[in-house]
């Protein structure tokens, strides 16, 4: 089993939402919205065998498509009430069974296909784990088919009003992880960790501790990602000042930064799939309510990281 | 050295600032500040083109998990999977919505430090299950829910996903963060046990759980004297 067959369902799933929404006659941005999910999901099947030029192009195209609010939701008979309410008292608690299955089957399968592949069966080509999540997600909607008597056409038409309530949004983590991949070919990296170094007064242990916290929180809320902060800040403040000047513990430094990135990460609207994503999936009217709901805690918890970094370093 | 280093990449920061000062549509923005970071870094433009395709076919997971969970949960919602987390969680009577986000606090940040990340997520736990829960609880308590009060529980519960993965995640010594640390910290010459790394995460994560905890059981409190009732 290999994740390109993921891959590949996922391409079939999106290429059925381009499908749905090019038959919507009432859609008001129809053409350009059943191109953005066809190429989204073209890309995903064929992304491994396009040159990567052309890759290139297409995601730039999508990039326009989404960032130009032409790609629109379908206008979608949400599902009735009275009918949910019936199902809930029909089925019950049975209704949790397929859900839960996805998170079981899949600790289940990233837990069982190392060690299997310890025992020699090599199974699975890639991640264990994505894998399993694959696997969860195949078994889950058999029995969520089976428990509700819908059927799989049904299952396509509620994953394409899910989608479409994410929208462009689903775009943005793979858009802002390739940025962090031009950043670092640009040598972005370099060019903020001499900044800082200009920027910062010397000689005083506190405000080398701060400016590497909050560097790091403010690196990670431009590049979305803390990964992408860690090697840039820890080279440029970390390492210069918090350990060759101040003799501070490597691996408090560490920790303590990675975390004080990750507060960062609670603040800010690149971190796409953590913040923008679940606004939409949940429906939320504002797109920064998560955001604003993680602010206080973001802000708390720097600070705490700053004195915690002070008394242990 | 210093002397040395272009300040021109910094373009595609600078984009990336202006573009959310303006509230313009962030996908735009991150677009934009690609190719404009890829020019001032003088890339040719098939090049910038090339690393677009390959970044997008690297990542290409980060899209996976969230597509493959959506026909299951689309299923079962269509037959009241939202209503009967709601209902579920009524009949639980010291389960007030503050408690129960607290508990899923707690158990997201175990199990992420246990190295069990995927227990949890937006769409296969957050939409059907956390939060219709708390709505459940809150509104068993406090009668129907206004439209921000709903609102507002929903967003403290992706917040509290998102808080739980995080700060519980660094502790385990073979999830990527820890590994990456080691390996920057190697390749500078400075030589730290993994094992070290994650032990040093605890006391943030202690504080996480302390500062979010308080936070969500504060909620109970303005669920109950109606401070949620209206726009803020």
């Amino acid at each position: 089993m290999s994740i390109s067959f993921f891959y590949a369902l996922a391409g079939v799933l999106l290429l059925g939402n381009a499908v749905l929404t090019a038959l919507d006659n009432s859609h008001p941005r129809r053409l350009a919205s059943s191109l953005f999910w066809g190429l989204y999901g073209l890309l995903f099947l064929l992304g491994d065998w396009l040159p990567p030029m052309l890759c290139g192009a297409l995601v730039l195209l999508m990039g326009l498509l989404g960032g130009l609010n032409l790609v629109k939701p379908k206008a979608h008979q949400e599902p009735d009430a009275k009918a949910r309410e019936q199902g809930a008292l029909r089925l019950g608690s049975r209704l949790f069974w397929p859900a839960l299955c996805i998170p079981a089957i899949t600790l289940a399968g990233s837990l069982a296909f190392p060690w299997l592949k310890e025992q020699g069966f090599d199974w699975v080509s890639g991640n264990a784990t994505l894998v399993s999540l694959g696997i969860a997600c195949v078994i889950a909607f058999a029995l969520a088919c089976r428990l509700t008597r819908e059927s799989p056409l049904q299952g396509l038409k509620e994953n394409s009003r899910l989608v479409d309530a994410i929208g462009w949004a689903l775009l943005l983590p793979q858009m802002l992880a390739t940025l962090g991949i031009l950043f670092a070919k640009a040598g972005v990296g370099d060019s903020v960790a001499s900044l800082v170094g200009e920027v910062l007064p010397k000689g005083v242990e506190f405000w080398a501790i701060a400016a590497y916290a909050i560097g790091m929180a403010v690196f990670t809320m431009i590049m979305g990602n803390a990964f992408a902060a860690f090697p840039v800040i820890t080279a440029g403040v970390g390492i210069p000042f918090l350990i060759n000047d101040y003799h501070g513990n490597p691996a408090v430094m560490a920790a303590i930064g990675m975390f004080s990135g990750y507060c960062g990460t609670l603040i800010t609207p690149m971190a796409a799939n953590f913040n923008l994503v679940p606004a939409a999936l949940l429906e939320l009217d504002d797109r920064h309510g998560v955001i604003k709901a993680q602010l206080p805690t973001g802000l708390m918890l720097l600070g705490a990281n700053i004195l915690l970094l002070w008394w242990l370093l | 050295m210093m002397d040395a280093v272009s300040y021109w990449p910094l373009l595609g920061v600078l984009v990336v600032v202006v573009g959310f000062a303006l509230r313009a549509n962030p996908l735009l923005v991150v677009t934009l500040a690609g190719v404009a970071t890829g020019l001032a870094a003088a890339l040719p433009f098939t090049q910038i083109l090339r690393y677009l395709g390959e970044g997008f076919t690297h990542t290409r997971t980060l899209s996976l998990i969230l597509v493959l969970p959506l026909a299951v949960i689309g299923l079962l919602e269509r037959n009241g999977l939202r209503e009967q987390a709601g209902n579920w969680i009524g009949r639980f009577k010291r389960i007030s919505a503050g408690r129960l986000l607290a508990l899923y606090l707690l158990a997201r940040e175990v199990t992420a430090a246990l190295g069990l990340t995927s227990l949890g997520g937006h769409p296969q736990m957050v939409r059907p299950l956390l939060a219709p829960m708390a709505e459940g609880a809150a509104g068993k308590a406090f009668g129907p829910l206004s439209h921000e009060e709903q609102q507002r529980l929903r967003a403290m519960a992706a917040a509290t996903d998102n808080v739980g993965l995080f700060f519980g995640e660094d502790i385990f010594v073979a999830f990527g963060a820890v590994m990456l640390m080691h390996s920057f910290l190697t390749e500078n010459g400075i030589d730290v046990e993994p094992l070290h790394i994650a032990f040093w995460g605890i006391p943030t994560a202690l504080c996480a759980l302390l500062i979010h905890g308080s936070r969500v059981l504060y909620l109970d409190r303005q669920l109950a004297k109606g401070w949620l009732r209206r726009p803020r």
